[in-house]
């Protein structure tokens, strides 16, 4: 040790040396939920789950996919569909920059991903919300996209799968994203007509107009642990209501216990989940 | 009843509060000023006019909200005969902010579901500020099955703020009621025409409005978030709020240009509180017609049609991907 750092107060001294032991960025990560400071690798090998307290880290939309399809023959539906700027929105920011910053940002050209691919070999088509795109909001592209594939899965005869990450509607789309809504309601009767089953995943966080339309049809509805999932937003409920939210308000367990939900599944078992149920949904044989 | 005024209709206020005390004057004096009470009373017919001509979408809003607007209730009064309002969910309860029920429209027996917003005080919070439960959808919901299965077209008056934020509400399910509405709606077969009366408040207003043929009247607004809102979470300030709702686009002008509402049935001058009877009048015509319309098709191809204009909503761009 130096004369110089001798004469230095202890906490500069300190300050010093906690710099120095900085981790790289990205080799580690904390779990919001528990504090506990996880490896990376090991959070990612345990599909985005805290392997100390389970807690269900958001994940992407093609990261999502990648843990519920199998990994050969599957293919994107409505990657063509893009969006506009039907209104010419400038809230602080233009909302044709904010699309722009979006997509360079996530390499996401809008916030639903479907793709058609198998289940644990059982064909069907999935459709996956990107919350970090635009906080999932749904707009023209979103709806189009989800119509799609429900078509799709009218023309191939194979189930539908949404999970669902949204805060709502897009505001900047103005009443054009509230239709979506109504439109992507209107696709799951024809799904309905043609026999097919729809299974609708609620993750963290389900709220708004999508929660308020396909989300809720779901021939099965499935949610994960702790999932936050309503109509309104917590902090709206509270300013009209004026009183204090009861605990767990809104969480995945307090629907199943309002019965407004099937089940909550762990993330790391949903792939099994979902082929044991649309397989048995369509009279197909177990899977192993 | 006396009038009130909005804060921009204040030198019509003004106007008329000098043609009323002229009126009172004139009852005990010797000279004649009825002359002058008619050049006062043109002056406010040209000045409400101008003023009426140039609203801004805010202004609108406010027309949309004000409080002697005729609402469901009053349409129902005046437009149809021998109203037996129906309720319930047969599950919960009954929600005030939601009335329905069998009437006739020109004698023909049909169902008609709408908002309700309440009058004073007390009414207003009978009716929860026209704000349903979930068990109001769900009473909706059990009258267009009704309406369905004894072949009743239906008309559904929209006139809300939104679906109420509160504990219970979502304790009892506010989305699935509001999402159940909007799936059955779509494949219901039976006519559907829906008018949007006042406030078209998000998806509250959504659970009534997915039908065959719809309306607006001209100083209605229809909006995915109200102006407020909207302006405070994207401007950090519900003072923007009349930016927000010029941008949102919430009018009937600017929603029939872009294809997303079927027909805009004109006001009385100064909006459809200054001349109910009128109003009745106006909007009586624009149903006769659509209803002869809808009823002429046959059910497959109504539901066909239905299908196919609920598929159309959105814009988006078609690009060639890789």
């Amino acid at each position: 040790m130096s004369w110089l750092q001798k004469l230095l107060p202890p906490k500069i001294n300190r300050a010093q040396g906690a710099g120095k032991k900085t981790v790289p960025e990205g080799l580690w990560s904390k779990c919001p939920a528990c504090d506990a400071v996880l490896y990376r690798s090991d959070l990612e090998s345990n599909a985005e789950v805290c392997p100390k307290c389970g807690h269900h880290h958001r994940i992407s939309a093609r990261r999502r996919l990648d843990l519920i399809l199998d990994a050969d023959d599957r293919f994107e539906i409505g990657a063509e569909v893009q969006p506009v700027d039907p209104l010419k929105f400038k809230d602080t920011k233009r909302y044709a920059d904010r699309l722009k910053a979006t997509q360079a940002e996530l390499g996401e050209k809008d916030s639903l991903i479907v793709m058609q691919g198998s289940i644990k070999t059982i064909p069907a088509v999935v459709a996956a919300f990107e919350f970090k795109f635009m906080g999932g909001s749904m707009g023209s592209v979103m709806g189009e996209r989800f119509v799609r594939g429900v078509h799709a899965c009218i023309e191939h005869k194979v189930p539908f799968v949404c999970i669902s990450a949204s805060g709502g509607a897009r505001m900047q789309e103005g009443l054009f994203s509230l239709m979506q809504m109504a439109k992507t309601s209107a696709a799951l009767t024809q799904l309905s007509e043609a026999g097919l089953p729809f299974i609708s995943v609620l993750t963290d966080p389900t709220m708004g107009g999508v929660s308020a339309s396909f989300a809720m049809l779901g021939d099965v509805i499935i949610a994960e642990p702790n999932a936050l999932i309503g109509f309104a937003g917590p902090r709206v409920i509270e300013q009209t209501v004026r009183e204090t939210l009861p605990e767990g308000f809104q969480r995945a367990e307090f629907l199943l216990e309002h019965g407004a939900i099937d089940m909550i599944v762990d993330r790391r078992q949903m792939r099994d989940k979902l082929a044991t149920l649309i397989s048995g949904l369509q009279r197909k044989p177990a899977v192993a | 009843m006396k009038t009130s005024f909005l804060e921009f209709e204040q030198p019509i206020a003004e106007l008329e509060a000098k043609i009323e005390e002229l009126r009172y004057m004139q009852e005990d004096s010797a000279v004649d000023i009825s002359e002058e009470i008619k050049r006062l009373q043109q002056k406010n017919q040209s000045m409400t006019k101008d003023i009426y001509n140039k609203l801004t979408a805010w202004q609108i809003s406010q027309v949309a909200r004000h409080p002697q607007r005729p609402y469901t209730l009053d349409y129902i009064q005046g437009l149809f005969t021998d109203f037996e309002e129906l309720h319930g969910d047969r599950a919960y309860a009954d929600d005030p902010a939601i009335v329905g029920g069998m009437a006739r429209f020109e004698g023909q027996p049909v169902m008609v579901i709408g908002h309700q917003k309440g009058r004073d005080v007390k009414e207003r919070q009978y009716r929860n500020f026209g704000m349903p439960r979930p068990e109001g959808y769900r009473k909706a919901l059990r009258l267009y099955r009704l309406a369905e299965k004894f072949g009743l077209p239906i008309i559904t008056l929209i006139d809300t703020p939104g679906a109420y934020p509160g504990i219970g509400a979502e304790e009892r399910g506010q989305s699935e009621a509001i999402a159940r509405n909007l799936y059955v709606m779509a494949e219901l077969k039976t006519p559907i025409i829906g008018v949007i009366i006042g406030e078209g408040g998000s998806g509250g207003a959504l659970a009534l409005g997915v039908v065959d043929h719809l309306m607006m009247l001209q100083y209605a607004t229809y909006s995915v978030i109200s102006p407020e809102g909207c302006a405070s979470i994207l401007w950090k300030s519900a003072e923007q709020a009349s930016v927000a709702a010029e941008t949102l686009a919430i009018t009937s002008s600017r929603l029939k240009t872009m294809g997303l509402i079927d027909r805009v049935v004109a006001e009385p001058m100064g909006g459809a509180h200054r001349d109910p009877a009128q109003m009745m009048q106006t909007l009586r015509r624009a149903l006769v017609d659509e209803l002869a319309r809808l009823q002429s098709k046959p059910v497959p191809g109504l539901l066909e049609a239905r299908i196919y204009k609920l598929m159309s909503y959105g814009k988006f761009k078609e690009t060639a991907v890789k």
